[in-house]
């Protein structure tokens, strides 16, 4: 068990930068989730921790001492691949125990080592089969395994859940979060699933080209997002971003969405944006589900207007609505029962208690 | 008015282009019809040999049906399983192959490994390389060749020409580059992640080698084995230009050497020979290709 910190962690590949100077500490036990699109640079991160990747400036420290030019079977770490890379002439107790077979582990030990992670797997049954013949499900749980019996200092997973199918995936992630509770070993996570991310991570890191864009708990992330990267990234369906602009009538502060769509702004947040140049081009950033139908009595900083749908999407405990504001398509969430029809007319409520404000040219939120 | 103008058109398609297992029937006759010339056109020559070898001397040179067999005869396999003179050959041939054989894996293997995995400056260029010499053909390199190993031999002092053992290091000239070309397209089809993931576990490139890499190539590597031991224990002309005494032959070299005097061929002997030679690579193959089976690979990785 150990900590896990970066410094100023840079990756070149001849002149392109895949990781552009991050800096991260990751503490003891913590259960970290390197996440964002595919090119983003967080699998580089994890394989320049795993030491697979040479590292082009900066430093990686494991347990504080810098491991740069430390090879990887002397960091130990273990890490748990995509496509799970089990030694395909191996059988499952084999495989989960060719580590410690290479580091001349006496026999007695290596055996309970396997039969307790086997155990904690799930997979005792499956010690003597060839990988060919599980399925990928417990594969996974074999690849894990094998991380798990060399008790290492920290876990490395990349993407481990990307080949299974949805109903395995949400299985296997409850699974590694059960695993993660019992062992409890600093682990780093990557994945390009923002909800694989949410659900199994201490902290979200999000990345976007080479940098880390924000690092937070799952719901620092959800509710108060630093970027526009981050607040489209994190939460599905995406954050609705609409343009508009701030303007003072009678006194008081309104939002413009639109040439006859414009609320006034609950206090809290006019005070807040109060001091914001009037002619900046904005965004206004709000989540799905502060976009509800609209009902008899509504609290205070939630507005109503009329709108004409485009699509509705039906999903059982709730329907999801599509409408255009000004030619930018929005998203909304009703209740199933709030007859909401395609291309019909529907008076909607905005809350703007959870808005969010955001400067449309940096991308920052306000 | 469209549904009625499709049901009239269904029909008449159907009978104008066929059906998936009418194509299917097609192609299977097809196959079939050459396959079996194939079989035919490579067995034939084979089948001779063996008719030939069953004759009398007197009754090959008769004007019979030189497709039947009259009076069989198992003389001339007698004649040379006890002759000394082609117990040697066949001794030469098979000592020869076997440690060009061992020689062959030893070095193409671990430069196939490097080549494939262990990326290092000029590691393509040198892998295009390997193949471009399997294209010089023997018929250029034997004279160079020859005249390198006599230089060898003038330099040290150590006997090389007209000796059996020399073909040990002119052999893998020819298996080397072939095998290592295998072995690095093998090597090359598993995941990159089975060596990093060997790597983390603590192996180093020897271990990853030889706990990991041979044992999932091994088909390729049985292939690259008979690939070697083929072409050794059938090369004719090198062993024809740098041997030359009766007791140094190998087998090919050895029955066109012996049983062609002058003029004079024995034809019922050197279809023995022949027959004889080729029961090694034929039982090995025929061992090997149990093992040869693909996919070993299977379960790595996602299926």
């Amino acid at each position: 068990m150990a900590d896990v910190a970066l410094r100023k962690v840079v990756k070149r590949y001849d002149d392109v930068e895949a990781v552009r100077g991050i800096d991260l500490d990751i503490a003891d036990h913590e259960f970290i989730v390197l996440v964002g699109p595919s090119g983003c640079g967080k699998s580089t991160t994890l394989r320049m921790i795993a030491g697979l990747e040479d590292i082009s400036d900066g430093d990686i420290m494991i347990g504080g001492d810098v491991v740069n030019d430390v090879p990887p079977k002397d960091r130990d770490i273990a890490m748990v691949f995509q496509n799970y890379a089990l030694y395909p002439h191996m059988t499952v107790a084999e495989n989960m125990s060719f580590g410690l077979r290479l580091k001349h582990y006496p026999k007695a030990e290596i055996k309970a080592r396997v039969t307790e992670a086997a155990r904690l797997l799930d997979i005792t049954d499956l010690i003597d089969r060839k990988p060919k013949q599980l399925s990928g499900g417990q594969r996974q749980r074999v690849a894990m395994g094998r991380a798990i019996v060399r008790n290492p200092k920290v876990f490395l997973f990349d993407e481990p859940l990307s080949n299974l199918d949805a109903k395995l995936r949400v299985q296997m992630r409850i699974e590694i979060k059960k695993v993660h509770q019992k062992v409890r070993t600093t682990t780093v996570y990557v994945t390009h699933d923002q909800v694989e991310a949410m659900t199994l991570a201490d902290r979200v890191v999000v990345m976007n080209k080479g940098r880390i864009e924000q690092i937070g708990t799952p719901n620092e992330l959800y509710h108060k997002p630093a970027t526009r990267f981050v607040a489209g990234f994190i939460g599905s369906p995406a954050m609705n971003f609409i343009p508009c602009r701030l303007e003072d009538v009678g006194g008081t502060l309104q939002l413009r969405l639109s040439d006859r769509i414009a609320f006034p702004l609950p206090p809290a947040r006019a005070a807040r944006y109060s001091a914001l140049p009037r002619t900046d081009k904005l965004l206004l950033g709000l989540r799905p589900e502060h976009l509800t139908e609209s009902h008899a009595h509504l609290a205070p900083g939630v507005e109503t207007f009329d709108t004409v749908l485009d699509v509705t999407e039906p999903m059982g405990m709730e329907t999801l609505v599509y409408f255009g504001l000004d030619g930018t398509p929005v998203c909304g969430r009703v209740d199933p029962n709030a007859g909401a029809k395609d291309g019909a007319p529907m008076r909607l409520a905005m809350d703007l208690n959870n808005m969010h404000l955001l400067n449309e040219e940096t991308g920052v939120v306000l | 008015m469209s549904t009625m103008a499709i049901d009239k058109a269904g029909p008449r398609r159907k009978v104008k282009y066929g059906s998936m297992s009418r194509d299917r029937a097609w192609a299977l006759r097809w196959s079939y019809f050459f396959l079996v010339l194939f079989a035919i056109f490579f067995l034939t020559p084979p089948l001779y040999m063996v008719i030939t070898s069953l004759k009398s001397s007197a009754e090959i040179s008769a004007a019979t049906n030189p497709w039947w067999v009259f009076h069989p005869t198992l003389s001339n396999y007698v004649e040379l399983l006890t002759s000394n003179q082609f117990l040697r050959f066949f001794w030469n041939s098979s000592i020869v192959s076997l440690v060009v054989v061992i020689v062959t894996m030893l070095i193409s293997v671990p430069a196939a490994f490097a080549l494939a995995r262990m990326k290092f400056w000029g590691s393509a260029t040198l892998a295009t390389g390997v193949f471009l010499t399997y294209l010089v053909p023997d018929s250029l390199l034997f004279i160079p060749l020859f005249k390198m190993l006599a230089l060898v031999q003038d330099l040290t002092g150590i006997t090389l020409l007209n000796r059996w053992y020399v073909l040990l290091f002119i052999y893998p000239t020819l298996t080397v580059p072939f095998c290592t070309w295998i072995m690095i397209g093998y090597f090359a089809s598993i995941p990159k992640e089975l060596d990093e993931a060997a790597i983390i576990d603590g192996a180093s490139w020897l271990q990853t080698l030889t706990r990991i890499f041979i044992p999932v190539a091994l088909p390729g590597l049985i292939a690259a084995t008979i690939f070697a031991f083929t072409v050794s224990w059938a090369q004719f002309l090198y062993p024809l230009v740098f041997t030359t005494s009766i007791d140094q032959l190998v087998l090919p070299v050895g029955i066109t050497t012996t049983l062609i005097k002058g003029d004079v061929f024995n034809w019922g002997q050197i279809m023995t020979g022949a027959l004889l030679g080729a029961a090694p690579p034929l039982i090995i193959y025929a061992f090997l290709m149990d093992y040869y089976i693909a996919g070993l690979t299977a379960g790595a990785t996602k299926g």
